[in-house]
Order: structure tokens, then C-alpha cells, then sequence
């Protein structure tokens, strides 16, 4: 397993030694299958199967390049530069296996939530975009080229937008929704590609090491700077950087529930994945320009973002909409995390790519729990419901605790770093204290909106006139797996942590080079 | 078996018994888990040996989840004994909510004393705070509500203060231990805060006088035990010697008297007094020496017992007749003469009697100011000393069971809550009359003679003279009490003005006190108003945007982008 990187031409290889191609390959056939077969009794297993085996296949890779490394494999023998080359590195495959698992714990949510909010005709094709989307998603963190991230990208978003329009057949504004997500999804994509045009232009590969190692001397060309303002403004609007994350709020709280789910623990996570690509190891931080860029543009922002996100939640009376702001906010922090430039912030970056994911999908579950059950997610109509659906609302008390960051959750730990990050920095400038200092702030704003969720479901009366049950056995499992995730991870540290470390370290190390890819193969 | 039982952190036996509790049916199973846990508790810690039990590796930190040596070894005993008696007086209780939250309570503030770290003591300190809230809740009412919230939002408050405290502590010093620290960096003064939060510092003490009388019968008994306590024990453990703290207690000794004196909840009555005797333990943690922690430790001890004694009695009061205004009540004697005797002798220990446990503890840490040269505080507190008698010795008493006669002639209190006070006031004279038995279990060894001549005709002649006082300005009602002044003997001039400075000064103070208060929520209000007004659901910030509004946003960042990009 550990020396599959470059393999001789015209060796035969095994089955394990293509994982970094099946990983997207599995879910991309699982699409025009389940198109093809057309029943809507087996679209959901099929999709449910490619799911499990891309989870498999993304913990294979993330075990197999734990201790550094990489692996790359070129598609169709043509070698890289020339050739598309996926390359899996800890950074990676730590994504990869987030979106898989996510993926894969979704899908029995979405089982029964699609039945309730999606015509019975449109089953199928609504799972064969889910699974063009997770494609999507997976090749533009798998791959080490360019521009076959704007391909995955484009992927993901077409089939993004057209699962937020389904939301229509029971919300109208689902349309106008997927609409303006579909305007400013487009221009961010376009302002991808113009960029990776201009990098393009400027050196004549689009391998991403390659990339790397041709601009590492080009500083001072213009035509390589401005590539870097295209592309961080394209992918900083799918990450939903503030102010170029108005289209999210629309987009989540009017998708189908399981929609959201999904996209709110992936979609900006995958963008976030490519920003750092870019950010560090196309480009580097040791050009001034990119520095700059992220200490006067992206921390400000993020620091805005975390506080006026917050306050925006906090005065919510729609918990999906609540939830789409706080993760405008809870982005915020990932972007502080890359916007500290050191290792410890990388870190928290990174883990709280993860937490967020987890503590995010599981509240937006229970969001969709309580939309099944009663229709609407509006606080007036969910008034003391968790006396009724108590499993339900406890699954949602310990996702908003490890928002909130409360120690003994997943969440804790990446804010904790995140503000151990920000201190490591104020020894040479003191205003980097102040940055600590907000992380605090912000999150007692969490609280604040977290504790008002918890008061409606709990301490308001409930409306004893319309019985409301227990979510279905097929939300509550999945809502446990991620709660009891976060609390696990809450607890045992070590495991998340050093995968997320390895994963900033990587980064940090700049891009391996081409050059160095012939030489040392593989992992160690 | 007892080997088993050293494996477990004190704290955890307390959770689980809590989770237990959750599925056993409401009654004698239960009442005995109530009272059994304390019991187990008490002899774990007392026939386990002085040390460090149990690591855990809690992200790569080493955390001390059993450090018991002598000084958190007396608070954990008084903290068991206390959930015992507080169970034991709630015995009639037919409600989870307060049955759970008082066993977790207990827990929490057991685990924040043997913690040998302060993460685990973070963990604890907020579990302290979100156990006891539901004592206040689970009154379900209105009022009860936002007092509850008010007295979260605060304890919240002050561990959020601490983990920041800690997490710049570490950052400076590469440790989380938890030992003594030196006023200083920012670090060790937020630390110095959150306790501070917690143990009521003057004007951080509101939570304190807002939500205690404002909790269930039984739950201002069991609150009254934990959260303050372990403030003391925290200052005692973290910033014993720290001389502001001298200062900071004889302001906490002081002030609550005027409060008190006015006041006419007798709850409330003693939430002030409360506030006035932590300010003495909290003298005895500034001074800092040997003396001054035993003090301390032992006036944490006999207060947790003496002042659960008090608001079990007004707590009885209360069950018989719905009321605990002093306006209301008086002349219960006749049909409770047991609670009556029962609250004198909670009388006589808050006021230092000789004989009673008060007096063996306070002296202590008045001789341990004295033996310093401070003499200023040594009156100072002496004045305290006058003013706890006149408002919990004398007002709580007198007002409830004797004075004049308010015609209700309720039943005595049940029989658990008689033998509650009972144990509790057996406890209160054993501790003043053989206190070797407490001197022992002190932090330090302990070379003092409470009982000597000058010390009881010292103590007796300010405790005469201040209960003559009292008699005299009661006999002439309505007469202001200044005319008697003048005939008083000189040394108890301080004691002889009382009444009139009091009643002027609290007036004063309340009533700066109100403005602030309406100041800060209106700026408050104003501020939450313009909030709602630029991020609430119907600001710009989240309503939906038109298309083109969103493109402007992504086309001035990519102009933003490119200028610092090439300019800077």
C-alpha cells in the first residue's frame, strides 16, 4: 500500500492501488445507474451503497497517509504534468474522509425527510444529483490538478443548485433560492477559472505542483498576483466568506431538509479545502502579496463575520435560518484559523472543519426532525417540543453544545486551539490578543442564540392540541451516530488531532514539487 | 470493597447516583439514595489517605481529579455533610428536578474542590453552575425564571472568565496546576475575578441577594452550602496571602449589614448575612497564614452548618405558612416552640456565643488579624461581629418566633425537617464545645485555646451590649435611637450608632444602588434595541438580497483583492 505512488508504466496494479480514482469514481457511475436502472426503490440503496464504499475507500487513504506522504495516481498512465494527476496527502484525505462520512450517515436521513418533501416521481433523478454533487464534492478535494477542480467544481454546483430547487414543492422560494445561488455560484466559478487563466498564461501547466513550482519565482509578475485575488474571491464565495455569503441563508433554510444537511458539513468545507490548497501550496505565504492578503483582508472579514453572523442568529426566529447564519459565523473561524498563518491555527482550522461538519449536520437533522414532525421550523411552531421528541431535541441540545465550543464536545477542542493559535501570535504583535479575546466574545454569542434554541424546545409550553411523535427511527440513528461523534471526539482528543496536525504540517510544507514526486514516492 | 470505592472519583459516584436516581420510583429508594450518596462519599474521602488518586489524559493534559490533602479534605467533608442534611430536610420532596440537580450540585462543587488542576476545575465550576439553576427553576414561577436566568448568565459568566484566565495562565507558564498564584499578569487577575464572581465580591455580589431566597425551601438550603464555599476554597487554594483580598473581605463584612438590617424577606435577611460572613473568611484567605487558613477553613465549616440551620428554620417557616417577610410573621413560639429552639441555636452560633461554633471559628481569624497589626480591620470586623448578631442573631429570631403576635398558629415542622435542624444544631453545639474535634481535621495544626478568659468576657461584653442595644431601641419604638447614644459607654459607640447611620446609609446606598442599576438596563435595553434594529430577522443584514447587490459585494472584494495585492 505504501509504495503505489508512481508505478512504472504497463505494471499491472491492484484493485487498492486505483483508490484514489475509485474514491470519485464510485459515486460518479452510481449517478447515470441510478438514472439508467430508474427505479425508485433502488435509487436510494444504490446511492446509500456508493456512499458506504467511498467512505471505506476515503478511511483506506486517510490510514494510509497518516504518517506524511502522498500517493499519487495518474489517470490513464498519461504521467503528470501532462497527465491528470490525483494526489492524496494527509490534508486530503482528512476532507475526503469528512465529506464520505457524512455522506454516508446523511443518507438514512434523507431517506424518510425526501419521502415527506419531494414528489414520489422525482426520486430518482433527486438521488442521482445527490450523488453528482458528492462526485463533486470528492473530486475537487481528490485531485491535484487545476483545473479538474473547476471541472468537479461546476459538477457539485450544477447539481447543488438543482437540489435546493427542490425544495419547491414545498416552499416556492426554494426557486428563487437556487436561483441567486446559481448567479453568484456561477460568478464565483468563473472568477475560479478566470484565475487559474491567468496562472495559466503565466506559466503554461495546470498540475498543481507543477504550478507551485514554476511561480515559486514569480513574485513579483502581475499576472500571477491578480490570478491570486480571482481565486481567492471565487472560492471565498463558495465558502461563504462574509460578505460574499448571501446566497447561503436563502439556500439552506428553503433546500429540502436532507439538502441541507448535507451541503451545510460538505459544500463550504470542500471550497474551504481548495482556498488552503491554493493559499498554501500553489501560492505561498511566503510571497508578501498572499500574506498580506490574509492578514488585511481575511482576518478582519473572519472577525466580522464571527460577530455580526452571531448577532444576526442570535435575533433568528427560523432555526434553519439560524443555523445558515451561525455557519457564516462558524466559517468565520475557519478562515481566522488560516488567516493566523501558523501551525497551531492550520490546526484549528482544519479540526473545526471537522467539528463544524459533524455539530452542523446533526443540528440541521434535527431541524429536519422537527420539520417532519410539525411542519415548519419556525420557533413559534416548534414551542416546547422537545417535551414531545425528547431523543430528538437531546441529539440537538449536545450538536448546540459543541457549537458553543462547551468543553467535553468536538467543538471545544478546535476553539480552544484556535485561541491557543491566536496567542502563540500576539508575542510579536498584540493586537493578536484582541483576536483571542474575540473568539470569546463571538462564542458567547453562541450561547446566546444556542440558549434560546433550547429555551423553545424546552422551557416555553408546548401546544398540547396536536400530537406530535418521536422522529423516525431512520433520523434518530443517524442524529445519535453524529452526536455521539461529537461527544466522542469531545473526549478522546488525540485521534482528530494529530490527523488535523499532519494535515496543517502538510500544508505548511508548501507543495511537494514536482521534481520531488519522482524521487520520493510514496509515503514516508 | 472499600478498595473499589477508592477508585472512583468522589465526584462520579455523586453523577451517577444523579443518573440513577432518574429511574427509580419517587420515594424511599430514592430518599435513600439522596442520603446514602453523601454518607458513601464522606467515607471514601475519610478513609482515603491524603494524595493524588486518579489521572486522566484529557488532550494531552494531565488532569488531577483526586487531590486531596488537608485544606480540600475539610471543604469535601463539610460539602458531603451538607448535601447530606440539605437531602435529609427535603425528605418530603416528590420532585426529580430538585432531587437530581441538588446530588449533581453537590457533586460538581465536590469535584471543583479535590481538583488538582484547573481545567478539571473549569469543568466543575460550570457544572456548579448549571446543576444549581434548576433549584431556582423549579419553583415554576415567572419570577423564579428570570432569577434563574439572571444567576446562570452570571455563574456562566465567571467560568467562561476562568477558562480565558486559564488558557492565558497556561500560555504564560506552561502549567494548568492548581496552586498558588501571584496577583499580576492579566492571566491570574481574570482567575482572580471568576472566583471573585462566584464568592459575591462587593458589587459582584448581586446574583447572590437576587436568587437565593428566590430558589425552593429546600434549594436555598442546599445553595446555600456549595457555591460560595468553594469560592472561598479556590482563593484559599489559589491566592491565600494576597493582600487586597483583606481588603476586598472587610468591605464584604460591612456593607450586607445595612442591607440587612432594612431588609424585611428574612431569606433575603440571610443571603446578606451570608455576603458578611464570607467576607470574614475571605479577610482570613488575605492574611494568609497558618492561623488565618484554619480560620478560614473552619468558619466555611461551622457557617455551612449554622446558616443551612438558619434557612432550614425560616425554611420550615415558610413550608407551615407561605411567607418569609418579617412583617408577616412573629409569635410563632407557641405552635413551633422545636423550629424556634432549633433557629436560637442557629442564632447563637452565627453569633459567635461562646458554647456554640461560631465563636470557636471567628475567633480564629480574628486572632489571626489581630496577630498581623491589623488594627483597623480588627475593629472593622468587630463592628461585623456587632452587626451579625443585631441582624441574623437577633432580627431573624425575633421576628419570626417572638415580637409581636401575627395570630397564625401554623403546625410544627415535619419530623424530617426537625431531625435536619435537629442534627444540624447538635452539630453547631458539639463543634463549640469540644472544638478539638474540628481543630484536628483543619488544614494546619492548630496551637489555640478558644475558650480562654479574655476571649469569652471579650466576646460576651460585645455580645451583651449589643443585645441591650437592641432591647433598648426596641422598647422605645419609634424614638430615634441617636438620644441614647450619648449615655452609652465610649467603646461601644460603633454598636450604639447602628440604627441611625444604618438606616441613613442603606437608604443612600440603596438608592445609588437603583440608579445604577436603572442605568445600566437602560443601556442595556438601548443597546439591545439598536441590535435588534440593525442584525434582527428584519434588518438589511438578514434580509434576502437582490442578485445584483450580491454581485457588487463579490466585485468590491475582488477590487479590495487586487489593490492590497499590488499595493501593499
Amino acid at each position: 500500500m505504501a509504495n503505489i505512488a508512481h508505478v512504472a508504466e504497463h505494471t499491472t496494479r491492484s484493485l487498492i492501488d486505483h483508490l484514489p480514482l475509485l474514491q470519485v469514481l464510485v459515486p460518479f457511475c452510481a449517478a447515470p445507474i441510478i438514472v439508467l436502472i430508474g427505479s425508485r426503490r433502488l435509487a436510494w440503496p444504490l446511492a446509500f451503497i456508493s456512499s458506504v464504499i467511498s467512505l471505506i475507500i476515503s478511511i483506506i487513504l486517510m490510514l494510509s497517509v497518516r504518517e506524511g506522504g502522498y500517493i499519487t495516481y495518474s489517470l490513464g498512465g498519461w504521467a503528470p504534468p501532462l497527465g491528470i494527476e490525483y494526489r492524496i496527502d494527509a490534508t486530503n484525505a482528512f476532507v475526503l474522509t469528512l465529506i464520505s462520512m457524512i455522506g454516508a450517515v446523511v443518507l438514512p436521513f434523507a431517506y424518510t425527510s425526501v419521502k415527506d418533501e419531494i414528489r414520489t416521481r422525482d426520486h430518482s433523478l433527486f438521488y442521482a444529483c445527490w450523488m453528482l454533487c458528492f462526485t463533486g464534492l470528492l473530486g475537487m478535494v481528490a485531485t491535484g490538478d487545476a483545473f479538474n477542480v473547476f471541472v468537479f467544481l461546476e459538477i457539485s454546483s450544477l447539481s447543488t443548485y438543482v437540489l435546493v430547487a427542490q425544495g419547491a414543492s414545498k416552499d416556492r422560494r426554494a426557486l428563487t433560492a437556487a436561483y441567486d445561488y446559481l448567479i453568484m455560484g456561477t460568478i464565483g466559478a468563473t472568477f475560479f477559472v478566470i484565475g487559474l487563466g491567468m496562472l495559466y498564461m503565466a506559466t503554461g501547466t495546470l498540475n498543481m505542483a507543477d504550478l507551485a513550482d514554476r511561480i515559486s519565482d514569480q513574485g513579483a509578475n502581475r499576472t500571477v498576483r491578480s490570478g491570486f485575488a480571482f481565486i481567492i474571491v471565487g472560492m471565498g464565495l463558495k465558502v461563504a466568506m462574509f460578505p460574499l455569503h448571501l446566497w447561503l441563508p436563502k439556500a439552506y433554510t428553503f433546500a429540502p431538509s436532507a439538502v441541507t444537511v448535507f451541503l451545510s458539513a460538505t459544500a463550504t468545507k470542500a471550497a474551504l479545502y481548495v482556498l488552503m490548497r491554493f493559499v498554501f501550496s500553489v501560492y505561498h505565504p511566503d510571497f508578501a502579496f498572499a500574506k498580506n492578503t490574509l492578514e488585511i483582508i481575511f482576518l478582519p472579514l473572519a472577525i466580522i463575520a464571527m460577530f455580526s453572523a452571531s448577532i444576526v442568529a442570535a435575533f433568528q426566529i427560523n432555526f434553519k435560518k439560524m443555523l445558515a447564519y451561525s455557519s457564516i459565523a462558524q466559517v468565520g473561524y475557519m478562515l481566522l484559523g488560516i488567516a493566523i498563518l501558523n501551525e497551531t491555527g492550520l490546526t484549528a482550522s482544519l479540526l473545526h472543519m471537522f467539528n463544524h461538519g459533524f455539530a452542523k449536520a446533526l443540528l440541521f437533522m434535527g431541524a429536519g426532525a422537527l420539520v417532519l414532525r410539525t411542519g415548519s421550523s419556525f420557533y413559534l411552531q416548534i414551542s416546547g417540543v422537545g417535551r414531545k421528541m425528547p431523543i430528538t431535541a437531546g441529539a440537538i441540545v449536545i450538536g448546540g453544545l459543541s457549537l458553543i465550543g462547551v468543553p467535553g464536545t468536538a467543538g471545544f477542542l478546535s476553539k480552544w486551539l484556535l485561541i491557543q493559535a491566536a496567542l502563540e501570535r500576539s508575542s510579536d504583535n498584540s493586537l493578536y490578543l484582541l483576536v483571542a479575546l474575540s473568539v470569546v466574545l463571538s462564542s458567547l454569542l453562541a450561547v446566546i442564540y444556542v440558549w434560546r434554541l433550547f429555551e423553545v424546545l424546552f422551557l416555553r409550553e408546548p401546544d398540547l392540541s396536536i400530537p406530535i411523535s418521536e422522529a423516525p427511527v431512520m433520523m434518530i440513528i443517524p442524529m445519535w451516530i453524529l452526536a455521539g461523534s461529537c461527544v466522542w471526539f469531545g473526549f478522546s482528543t488525540d485521534l482528530l488531532y494529530d490527523f488535523a496536525n499532519q494535515a496543517a504540517l502538510n500544508l505548511l510544507g508548501g507543495s511537494m514539487g514536482m521534481s520531488d514526486s519522482v524521487l520520493n514516492l510514496g509515503t514516508n | 470493597m472499600l478498595d473499589l470505592l477508592h477508585q472512583i472519583p468522589t465526584a462520579f459516584l455523586f453523577f451517577s447516583s444523579a443518573f440513577i436516581l432518574l429511574f427509580l420510583p419517587q420515594g424511599l429508594a430514592r430518599n435513600f439514595v439522596l442520603l446514602g450518596t453523601p454518607i458513601i462519599a464522606a467515607i471514601q474521602i475519610w478513609t482515603l489517605g491524603m494524595g493524588d488518586f486518579s489521572q486522566i489524559s484529557f488532550f494531552g493534559f494531565e488532569l488531577e481529579l483526586m487531590r486531596l490533602d488537608s485544606l480540600s479534605r475539610i471543604f469535601v467533608l463539610i460539602f458531603c455533610l451538607a448535601a447530606f442534611l440539605g437531602n435529609l430536610f427535603a425528605w418530603h420532596l416528590r420532585d426529580t428536578i430538585q432531587q437530581v440537580s441538588a446530588l449533581a450540585y453537590a457533586g460538581s462543587a465536590i469535584g471543583a474542590a479535590l481538583s488538582g488542576d484547573m481545567i478539571a476545575l473549569f469543568f466543575y465550576w460550570e457544572g456548579t453552575a448549571i446543576a444549581s439553576v434548576f433549584l431556582i427553576w423549579a419553583r415554576r414561577t415567572e419570577g423564579s425564571y428570570w432569577t434563574g436566568m439572571r444567576y446562570l448568565i452570571i455563574q456562566i459568566m465567571s467560568g467562561v472568565i476562568l477558562i480565558t484566565g486559564v488558557a492565558l495562565y497556561y500560555y504564560d507558564t506552561g502549567s494548568i496546576t492548581f496552586e498558588l498564584m501571584e496577583l499580576g499578569s492579566i492571566a491570574t487577575w481574570l482567575i482572580f475575578i471568576s472566583f471573585g464572581m462566584k464568592c459575591a465580591f462587593p458589587l459582584l455580589h448581586n446574583w447572590l441577594q437576587d436568587s437565593y431566597p428566590a430558589a425552593t425551601i429546600t434549594g436555598t438550603v442546599i445553595l446555600s452550602a456549595f457555591t460560595t464555599k468553594l469560592a472561598v476554597y479556590a482563593l484559599a487554594r489559589g491566592f491565600a496571602g494576597t493582600e487586597i483580598l483583606i481588603y476586598i473581605g472587610t468591605v464584604m463584612a460591612l456593607f450586607p449589614i445595612f442591607f440587612a438590617e432594612i431588609e424585611n424577606d428574612l431569606r433575603r435577611v440571610l443571603a446578606y448575612s451570608l455576603n458578611n460572613q464570607l467576607g470574614f473568611m475571605v479577610v482570613g484567605v488575605g492574611i494568609g497564614t497558618e492561623l488565618a487558613l484554619n480560620g478560614t477553613a473552619s468558619h466555611a465549616f461551622a457557617h455551612i452548618l449554622y446558616k443551612a440551620l438558619l434557612f432550614m428554620s425560616v425554611g420550615a417557616v415558610m413550608y407551615r405558612t407561605g411567607t418569609s417577610k418579617a412583617s408577616e410573621l412573629g409569635g410563632l413560639y407557641r405552635t413551633m416552640p422545636k423550629t424556634a429552639i432549633f433557629c436560637l441555636i442557629g442564632a447563637a452560633s452565627i453569633s459567635a456565643f461562646p458554647l456554640f461554633s461560631g465563636f470557636i471559628t471567628k475567633s480564629l481569624t480574628l486572632s489571626a488579624v489581630a496577630h498581623e497589626h491589623y488594627t483597623y480591620i480588627w475593629l472593622a470586623l468587630v463592628f461585623a461581629s456587632a452587626g451579625v448578631l443585631s441582624h441574623s442573631g437577633i432580627k431573624i429570631p425575633f421576628f419570626t418566633f417572638f415580637a409581636h403576635d401575627s395570630g397564625r398558629r401554623p403546625k410544627e415542622a415535619p419530623l424530617h425537617m426537625l431531625l435536619a435542624m435537629g442534627i444540624t444544631a447538635f452539630l453547631c453545639i458539639f463543634i463549640g464545645i469540644f472544638p478539638n474535634y474540628l481543630y484536628s481535621i483543619l488544614p494546619y495544626d492548630v496551637n489555640y485555646k478558644p475558650y480562654t478568659m479574655e476571649h469569652i468576657a471579650g466576646q460576651l461584653q460585645l455580645l451583651l451590649f449589643a443585645l441591650l442595644a437592641f432591647a433598648i431601641i426596641y422598647r422605645r419604638g419609634l424614638h430615634p435611637p441617636e438620644i441614647r447614644a450619648v449615655n452609652l459607654d465610649t467603646d461601644i459607640i460603633y454598636r450604639k450608632l447602628i440604627p441611625s447611620i444604618v438606616l441613613y446609609v442603606s437608604f443612600v446606598l440603596t438608592a445609588c444602588f437603583k440608579l445604577i442599576n436603572i442605568f445600566l438596563v437602560s443601556i442595556f435595553e438601548s443597546l439591545l434595541s439598536r441590535f435588534h434594529h440593525s442584525h434582527g430577522p428584519d434588518s438589511p443584514r438578514a434580509a434576502s438580497w437582490p442578485a445584483g447587490a450580491m454581485v457588487i459585494s463579490i466585485a468590491s472584494l475582488l477590487g479590495l483583492a487586487l489593490f492590497v495585492i499590488f499595493f501593499s
